[in-house]
């Protein structure tokens, strides 16, 4: 008769910690603002890399394929937005009627004087299917030439791709420019949501006002944020006890036992190539209307691994771990450069190890230690087919059994 | 100038750099069935050493040949190579041997990242230049330009990769790393110390990186802390081209993608009608990689085709 009781205590606290965290999530920006904007920043940030991790968490976690080029998704995401609702599409058609007056006109003819002029600005409410269409294709483009491979090689395609995706963005600049090259696309419009922009209206000093609050836009953008990673949990929580995630947890441990048991091991892994792909995508179109700007510095394979770290680090296929994870890495260098660099300063008299560094030393030495210390992360999941470390072992199993 | 025969030279100074490199993927590759996804950083390792060396002998022996001093960075700068590496087998992959190959090659990318940023720490984040040693008036062969300092490296190598056979073929260290590559548990049940093995192939691994490293410096006149990762993901690709596992399909593989890489940056400009520049050069390894993996997992001169891809 104890266990229903004891079931009923970690539910309950389980509850109550869930609440305790929305509560701090949705006071946060309240209380950091007065202390600088920067905070709220870091947030937004952190939020926008949790999503991310949560995609990868699907290619890696769920499906047990190891993609380095993950943030290739991301990018196209970025510029879905710089090219959609910034006046780039204008210099586009004109850099054409400069270099091939056929295909100039013939644009011009296509999309009218308007966009000609100004390019074209699509609404939010475009952008992002639009975003999540486009990276969903590209993961189904990238992931189809490597649905042969297994584990290793595939890391090192998908990393390939993901760096042919950042040469072309910086390069595709001419003889036509269609990017910018390494300049990027600047000027790329601000979110706005039923006629209330993120960004404040102009001369309001960034501030928007909602409800009758008032409050800095990066407070907006937080809450917008927040609440797209509530429904990207929701998703892949729903994925995961789903008919395809179970497919792609059989995947992940057996690909030949999952085949024979009937799975289209093709069809699924495409999926969920496609399924991370479109939560990169959303991403990075948020990131680039976020910022206002995209450049292909952004997307190097540093951030790659940066995410990948942060799903191994909180636990590879645990959607709490994977946020935890995000929310670690992605705020423990910003939180460190306040404390490191004026530690040094004092001891030293100058900063040996910048916030940048340190970084970067992070995510190497998650990473690592994680693999060897903690394979499963700091936070994994307590049923084992969430846990793809058996996975990790599998072949170990393999060898003995053989 | 005869534009064909130098992109062929061209090629084949890249070439033999990436050879060398790729011969430390596939050893490694052959007796762990581990991708180490750091060798790229021990390239750049052997670079930043061979730097501080330089920068010593200018101030304790002012005055030396430039040859000499060469030789002498290229001497130091492969015992660091070879212990960094050695380290790195002992602290991060060698717990991790029976476990599959995901954890290894996540743990390989954790100490790539980490070597680079502790280089970055050591060297700064600048690119540093790298003396002129050798003469830099180019030598013409038939038409075409090639500098001492290429021809250098052709020759060095020629010579590595000519011993690395010898020791491969004929020494008794040789046959224990190909029974190991072979199956690792009856290579320990017939006396083979397989853990002397493996720390050989990285130390031999890490040698030919260290001697790529340092002509890859003095051939582009400068390091930098992320140089290794590029010709190191490259080299990688070479080794698959050629068939990962076997060694002389390292070689082969790096000649003919450093071939493939010049001719291509070379033409690619003619063939796409000016759209495509050699800006894109970097792609044809990528493009490489993935038709080889594609069309013939097994590369040209790998034999074991099963699970490989």
């Amino acid at each position: 008769m104890n266990r229903p009781v004891a079931a009923g205590n970690t539910r309950r606290i389980r509850i109550a910690g869930l609440a305790a965290l929305v509560a701090v999530a949705l006071i946060f920006p309240f209380v950091a603002s007065p202390f600088g904007n920067s905070w709220v920043r870091i947030a937004d940030m952190a939020l926008l890399y949790i999503m991310l991790a949560l995609g990868l968490n699907i290619v890696v976690g769920f499906a047990g394929l190891l993609d380095l080029g993950y943030i290739a998704f991301y990018a196209i995401g970025a510029y879905t937005a710089g090219m959609f609702a910034s006046p780039q599409v204008a210099s586009v058609i004109e850099s054409f009627v400069n270099t091939y007056p056929a295909i100039g006109h013939f644009l011009i003819w296509l999309c009218g004087p308007e966009i000609a002029q100004n390019g074209i600005h699509l609404s939010l409410w475009m952008i992002v299917p639009l975003a999540a269409l486009l990276a969903g294709i590209f993961g189904v483009v990238l992931g189809a030439p490597t649905l042969r491979l297994r584990g290793d090689y595939l890391a090192i395609v998908t990393l390939g791709f993901g760096e042919i995706t950042r040469i072309f963005m910086n390069n595709l600049n001419g003889p036509v420019n269609i990017t910018n090259g390494p300049q990027g696309i600047d000027r790329i419009d601000p979110i706005r949501i039923f006629g209330l922009s993120l960004a404040g209206e102009p001369g309001s000093g960034s501030t928007v006002h909602l409800l009758g609050m008032s409050m800095p836009s990066v407070n907006a953008y937080y809450f917008l944020f927040l609440a797209q990673c509530a429904l990207i949990i929701f998703i892949s929580l729903r994925l995961q006890n789903s008919r395809l995630g179970r497919a792609w947890v059989a995947l992940r441990e057996d690909e030949t036992a999952a085949g024979a048991m009937g799975i289209n091991t093709r069809n699924v892994k495409l999926l969920a190539f496609a399924m991370g792909a479109t939560f990169g995508g959303v991403a990075g179109s948020m990131f680039g209307a976020f910022q206002g700007f995209v450049s292909p510095e952004s997307f190097t394979l540093t951030e790659s691994i940066a995410i990948l770290a942060m799903v191994v680090l909180g636990g590879i296929g645990h959607i709490p771990g994977v946020v935890l994870g995000g929310a670690l890495l992605a705020t423990l260098p910003e939180l460190l450069r306040h404390v490191v660099e004026p530690i040094q300063l004092e001891l030293f008299g100058k900063v040996w190890i910048d916030a940048e560094v340190l970084r970067q030393l992070l995510y190497g030495l998650a990473l690592i230690l994680v693999m060897l210390a903690r394979p499963a992360g700091l936070w994994p999941s307590s049923r084992p087919e969430n846990r793809p470390q058996a996975a990790l072992n599998q072949e170990a199993a393999d060898e003995t059994r053989a | 100038m005869d534009i064909l025969l130098q992109q062929i030279i061209n090629g084949l100074v890249l070439g033999s750099m990436y050879a060398l490199i790729a011969l430390g993927y596939t050893m490694v590759y052959g007796v762990l069935d581990l991708i180490n996804f750091a060798h790229g950083a021990i390239l750049m390792i052997g670079a930043m050493a061979a730097v501080t060396i330089l920068r010593l002998l200018n101030e304790l022996a002012p005055g030396l040949p430039g040859g000499l001093q060469l030789g002498i960075a290229i001497v130091g700068a492969v015992p660091v190579c070879v212990a960094v590496n050695v380290l790195v087998e002992r602290v991060a992959y060698r717990r991790l041997r029976g476990s599959s190959r995901l954890a290894p090659l996540i743990t390989a990318i954790g100490v790539s990242i980490f070597l680079q940023t502790l280089a970055m720490m050591i060297w700064g984040r600048n690119p540093i230049p790298f003396p002129q040693l050798l003469p830099s008036a180019p030598v013409e062969v038939g038409g075409a330009l090639i500098t001492p300092t290429q021809i250098l490296l052709l020759a060095l190598a020629l010579a590595a990769m000519a011993s690395l056979a010898v020791v491969i073929e004929k020494t008794r260290l040789g046959r224990a790393m190909r029974a190991t590559a072979e199956n690792p548990r009856v290579a320990g049940l017939m006396g083979v110390s397989t853990d002397r093995v493996i720390v050989a192939t990285f130390a031999i691994g890490a040698a030919l990186a260290a001697i790529a490293g340092v002509m890859w410096a003095a051939n582009y006149s400068g390091a930098h802390f992320a140089m290794g990762f590029l010709p190191g993901l490259k080299a990688f690709s070479a080794a698959v081209l050629g068939g990962i596992g076997n060694i002389y399909g390292a070689m082969l593989g790096g000649i003919l993608l450093g071939l493939i890489e010049s001719l291509g940056a070379g033409y690619i400009g003619d063939v796409t009608g000016g759209f495509l520049g050699s800006n894109y050069q970097d792609i044809f390894a990528f493009i490489v990689l993935v038709g080889v993996l594609m069309l013939r997992p097994s590369g040209i001169m790998g034999e074991r085709v099963a699970d490989r891809a």
